[in-house]
């Protein structure tokens, strides 16, 4: 055995917007075990709801993280919703489902933006940005924002969007995709792309079930576990198969995410299709009772809701447990033999949301 | 009805020495543990494994007396282990055997326990 020297890796790195730290200890350049430690900003969100009407929790609820913030204001409101029996509109629950999949556009965006970033290929990283402003756009003339949405409440939706706008979406849509194409060639066939991806960071489908990943994360490693496959929101009535694919590295998350893109642009434009004429939203009052685990698919992977009311207008317990929450544990076994070097793509191939993990 | 709504009220309540092996027999029957969350009640703690097959979801529900100690489930799940150092750090959970035991650092909280402060 060669000397071993431990590596401070965050909380404050280049790779990482927000603050984790790894304590890396190395043998050579190669990493033989990483112990991670979080809780820099912990907020305590999720005690909050002791102090906040369960109808205004949404608003806290929702910045929990500023990428997927829309997701977790629909968690929120589908726990609450399921504890206290209410059944939101049809059109309500399509418009969530096409919020839901332009977070999911802008947030693969952003991260195959930081991805190009993180291996120094500045142009790819501006180009993914600039067409991840044209769905923030979307997202800011259909809902007022561009991060925090706040159209999301209990019993249904705020604001509707007219049938010319949708048909605009669409269009809008359908050009962004014929760049997303472009993108997808230069992510997975250039050459200095793939040397830094492929084979970086192995996640087997076992070790993926063991470790319980979750997200592109496990779908990179074959596994077919998607949380839009209950069919929530309108994903029960629309055409749709989770990507999967078997190669478990750096180039499969990489692979996953962009097809998911594609794949989002179907669903709204199936959405756009299908969604019915109706009500936004039924009227709720009254104390909230009950408890109930809700599970919906961010862009990072499952994420868990739970709700507990007590017979007042206050929960008695608010549990948010994010995606990148459940993927610590996959990323300090991947970490286990990888170079030092190859340690900044592979934690950012997790899509590490630390906001969301210090809720 | 949609899964996820039968799912989501599927709460199955359980004894503390059941736990283990409970756990046990569920990973072998194929499931995966989604979350573990605290909460605190009158009675001391109120703990629950989401657990997940196939996108089927059964939560185990099981409540402790304050100053009773539970056995760690990472010799089942070693994934575990951001729960209940989660639950120690926050909560001040009493977990024994834990694969990975921050000793009450797992998150850098100001106070000890401070979901769960000590009068």
């Amino acid at each position: 055995m060669g000397k071993r020297t431990i590596i401070p890796f965050g909380p404050q790195h280049p790779v990482l917007p927000e603050p984790i730290h790894l304590d890396l200890v190395i043998e050579d350049e190669t990493v033989v075990e990483a112990i991670p430690s979080i809780g820099f900003i912990h907020r305590g969100l999720e005690k909050l709801v002791e102090k906040k009407e369960y109808a205004e929790m949404v608003y806290v609820i929702e910045r929990v993280c500023g990428i997927c913030s829309f997701g977790h204001g629909w968690g929120y409101c589908a726990a609450v919703e399921g504890a206290m029996d209410i059944q939101v509109p049809r059109r309500a629950e399509y418009l969530r489902t096409i919020w839901h999949e332009l977070s999911r556009i802008h947030s693969h965006l952003l991260w195959l933006g930081l991805l190009a970033d993180g291996f120094g290929f500045e142009s790819l990283f501006m180009h993914t940005w600039k067409i991840r402003e044209t769905i923030l756009d979307i997202l800011e003339k259909t809902t007022g924002g561009r991060v925090i949405f706040s159209v999301c409440k209990v019993g249904g939706v705020r604001k509707d969007v007219d049938a010319e706008t949708l048909k605009e979406i669409d269009e809008i849509l359908a050009k962004i995709r014929a760049e997303i194409e472009e993108l997808k060639e230069v992510f997975l066939e250039d050459d200095s792309i793939k040397n830094r991806l492929c084979g970086v960071g192995y996640l087997s489908k076992e070790d993926a079930i063991e470790l319980c990943a979750v997200g592109p994360m496990a779908r990179a490693s074959g596994l077919r576990l998607d949380m839009r496959l209950n069919g929530d929101g309108a994903y029960g009535e629309l055409d749709f198969e989770p990507v999967v694919t078997d190669e478990g590295d750096c180039y499969g998350r990489t692979k996953v995410r962009i097809f998911e893109v594609l794949q989002s642009i179907d669903l709204i434009h199936q959405a756009i299709a299908q969604i019915p004429e109706g009500e936004l939203s039924v009227p709720v009052s009254g104390p909230a009772t009950g408890e109930f685990m809700a599970r919906i698919e961010q862009p990072r992977g499952e994420a868990y809701y739970y709700a507990k009311g007590n017979g007042t207008k206050f929960l008695e317990r608010m549990r948010v447990r994010t995606p990148t929450n459940m993927n610590i544990p996959a990323l300090v076994k991947t970490l286990q033999g990888c170079d030092l070097a190859d340690v900044p793509m592979l934690v950012l191939t997790i899509d590490p949301c630390i906001s969301c993990t210090e809720r | 009805m949609k899964q996820n709504i039968i799912n989501g009220k599927n709460f199955v309540t359980l004894a503390s020495s059941e736990l283990i092996e409970k756990l046990t027999d569920l990973k072998a029957d194929g499931y995966r543990l989604g979350q573990i969350c605290a909460t605190k009640v009158s009675e001391g703690f109120e703990i629950i494994y989401s657990m997940d097959k196939d996108h089927s979801l059964l939560n185990l529900k099981l409540t402790i007396p304050e100053e009773e100690e539970i056995m760690s489930v990472t010799g089942v799940y070693w994934a575990a282990f951001i729960y209940e150092n989660e639950m120690q750090d926050l909560f001040g959970v009493k977990i024994k055997h834990m694969a990975l035991n921050y000793g009450g650092h797992f998150f850098k909280v100001s106070e000890p326990t401070p979901w769960n402060p000590k009068k």
